[in-house]
């Protein structure tokens, strides 16, 4: 039997699930191994009976958490899919900022209005079993990770910085050019594809495991980047990440 | 049916999360919104403390759809606020790389996700075994988008190699030629899209309404330009609060916004208003064929606008490849900022209409923005376009006016998970 996969999206740009839809679309050799039951984006059609949850997106209001242990509850394997349900993503830039101004910014002396609290990971709410991470996550990783669970294996993601792909592309690197990237710590399994564009890696996959933030920070300041821009470029997908290693909770 | 309650909890195959609520009670129109419940996202908060350009890479995030339109707009408010002034390469390949963008969005909303309710469908999916050639141009034409994105900026999702003041890779002339000649076969594809919207039964309901686009008067405009009213007046961009005018509502997470009339709106139906005489003129063809003529009053014929669009894009994007080829493509250095501090105002008219950005920058450090989305700006039109449908079908069944209603929004192609900003931002 075709195992049954649903689509999930919580705070997110849809991005990943956009991603997804195109890849469906590359290889409709997929859609012949497993059944798609839920997929709001593209579907109307919809069921509760799934074995497999791919979920998008971050979880920034408490009156989320109950759909998301809802659907921990159904599926018996949960995949969290781009860097906003494995990191909180771009989402969790907020969480260093004391979020009454972010709200009050936003929403003025409306700001009550719209619940909300900081960014946080699919991880930090229930027990995801993998990742699938990068944002937006890669086609051919996607593809992949479907064919391992048909496999009845977990996708597998490398843990190994991302200067490795980078050399094996043969890029001139980003440091030698005079510009900064974040490389040395972030996950490999994109191919480089920023570098290779002419454009720093950002860190959209996340850290690799005991990464070496110190001399990251060292590289970047040799550069003549001033703290705050440094704390910047760290907080654009590490944020939550970072402040767990530095213990800081979110304003 | 005098007594009718139609609650569609998080419509389908639209982006993002909303709900539409109507209530009649003994033949009276009690409540019709469109409830947007999307959680609130705050890039205009998030983007204050950043390097000037870090901007477009975080607000790309707003949408995976528009992402492009996201970074264009973004790019040429930094460069409006720092006194950058693009190459033409820069500017004609930013242009391709649109093109790609409102290709890919426009197939994926007409094919994808319109078409089956035409064809009395819950997804495409079914429609791969029914109507496989159907299918299989959609994505031909979806793929061959995609791969000019993906040359042009690096991916089509979250654009990488766009930058203030230009582009950090550059396509070789031989991958120009290559998407040109794909280019030039789509065409066929082009033609059988304008035949499939011809073949479909568009609901008659009209409303007139006022129509709201970017305009140039030499092309028809999708990045700059001013902003142009159907209901006449041409505005420079940095007036565009006087065109928004946002409020706030209390079922939205998203503001609304009014213009001359009590709504406006954005989008392919509304650049088509405003900027027929500038389509490419097998565009113009195609949208006689569909009987399609400024003004158009239907909301249901957005779909029709956009494969007019479609048919718009593939030969624009023809050209620039030709002008392209004969500048000769070279890299070159983005062009450098004249000054650190400043204001500046950029828009996009991307797939779903009138994008603008707005930033304040001091020192390369952005300070404040603001950022206004098109469905943001169709949200009022859509609920008064579902007042005025309503009461004309209250003899159908609950399930042919649920079906109406969800068709409406959908043809109006919103993009909810980036509806989420709000508040008028001042800068003080
Ligand atoms: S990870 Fe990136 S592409 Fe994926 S949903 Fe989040 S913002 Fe969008
Ligand atoms: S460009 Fe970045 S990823 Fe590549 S080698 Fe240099 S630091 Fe590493
Ligand atoms: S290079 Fe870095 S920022 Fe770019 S996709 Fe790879 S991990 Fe993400």
């Amino acid at each position: 039997m075709k195992p049954k996969v649903a689509f999930f999206e919580f705070t997110s740009c849809e991005g990943c699930q956009l991603t997804v839809l195109d890849t469906l679309q590359r290889h409709p050799e997929l859609l012949e191994v497993i059944e798609i039951v839920q997929f709001r984006e593209a579907m109307s059609e919809r069921s509760d009976d799934y074995q497999i949850a791919f979920i998008e997106g971050s979880c920034t209001r408490a009156s989320d958490e109950e759909k998301i242990r809802e659907i921990r509850t159904q599926a018996q394997i949960v995949i969290a899919v781009g860097a906003c349900a494995h990191l909180g993503g771009i989402n969790a830039i907020r969480n260093r900022m004391p979020l009454e101004n972010v709200r009050e910014y936003v929403y003025g002396e409306k700001k009550d209005w719209f619940e909300t609290y900081p960014a946080r990971p699919l991880s930090a709410v229930i027990k995801v079993d993998a990742v699938i991470p990068g944002c937006p996550i890669d086609r051919d990783e996607f593809a992949m990770a479907v064919t391992h669970l048909l496999q009845g294996r977990m996708p597998a993601i490398p843990d190994y910085p991302l200067c490795i792909e980078c050399k094996l592309t043969e890029n001139v690197c980003m440091f030698l050019r005079g510009q900064t990237c974040l490389g040395p710590i972030t996950r490999a399994g994109c191919d480089a594809i920023c570098p290779s564009c002419g454009q720093g890696c950002e860190g959209c996959r996340g850290l690799i495991p005991s990464p070496n933030l110190g001399a990251i920070k060292d590289a970047l300041r040799e550069r003549g980047m001033t703290e705050e821009q440094i704390d910047a470029r760290l907080s654009l997908f590490l944020t939550y990440q970072t402040m767990q290693m530095e213990g800081v909770t979110p304003a | 049916m005098s007594t009718l309650k139609v609650d569609v909890h998080h419509v389908t195959r639209v982006e993002g999360h909303g709900n539409i609520v109507v209530d009649v009670e003994n033949g009276e129109l009690t409540q019709c919104d469109l409830q947007i419940v999307e959680t609130p996202r705050f890039f205009e908060a998030m983007l204050r403390g950043r390097a000037y350009d870090e901007a477009s890479h975080i607000t790309s995030r707003i949408c995976g759809i528009c992402a492009v339109g996201h970074a264009t707009a973004s790019l040429r408010a930094t460069e409006q606020a720092l006194g950058v002034t693009p190459s033409l390469q820069t500017t004609l390949l930013r242009k391709l790389n649109f093109h790609g963008e409102i290709l890919d969005s426009h197939v994926l909303h007409i094919y994808m996700l319109v078409a089956p309710d035409y064809l009395g469908l819950g997804s495409v999916i079914p429609l791969a075994k029914s109507a496989p050639d159907i299918v299989l141009r959609a994505l031909r034409m979806k793929q061959l988008a995609g791969d000019l994105c993906a040359t042009l900026c690096g991916r089509h999702t979250h654009p990488i190699s766009m930058t203030v003041g230009g582009f950090t890779q550059f396509p070789k002339p031989a991958e120009l030629r290559a998407l040109r000649e794909r280019l030039v076969a789509s065409r066929a594809d082009c033609d059988a899209t304008i035949q499939l919207l011809q073949g479909l039964e568009f609901p008659a309901f009209e409303r007139d309404t006022e129509y709201v686009a970017l305009h140039r008067d030499d092309e028809y405009c999708f990045i700059d330009g001013s902003i142009a009213s159907s209901d006449g007046g041409i505005r420079p961009l940095d007036e565009y609060r006087e065109v928004t005018n946002e409020t706030i509502v209390a079922h939205s997470s998203a503001k609304h916004t009014r213009h001359r009339r009590e709504s406006y709106m954005v989008g392919a139906l509304a650049r088509f208003n405003i900027n027929y005489d500038l389509l490419h003129p097998r565009a113009q063809a195609a949208a006689e064929v569909l009987g399609l003529h400024p003004k158009t009053i239907n909301p249901y014929l957005n779909a029709a606008a956009q494969a007019v669009e479609v048919v718009h894009c593939t030969e624009d994007a023809i050209l620039l490849i030709d002008q392209l080829l004969d500048l000769g493509i070279k890299p070159e250095e983005p062009a450098a900022p004249t000054r650190m501090s400043g204001e500046g105002v950029g828009a996009a008219d991307v797939p779903r209409g009138t994008l603008f950005h707005h930033y304040r920058i001091e020192d390369g450090t952005i300070v404040g923005a603001n950022c206004i989305i098109p469905t943001g700006q169709n949200l009022a039109n859509i609920e008064l376009d579902m007042r005025a449908l309503v009461p004309g079908i209250l003899d159908r069944t609950q399930q042919e006016i649920t079906l109406a209603l969800e068709m409406l929004v959908r043809a109006y192609d919103p993009c909810i998970s980036c509806s989420t900003h709000m508040l008028d931002v001042k800068f003080v």
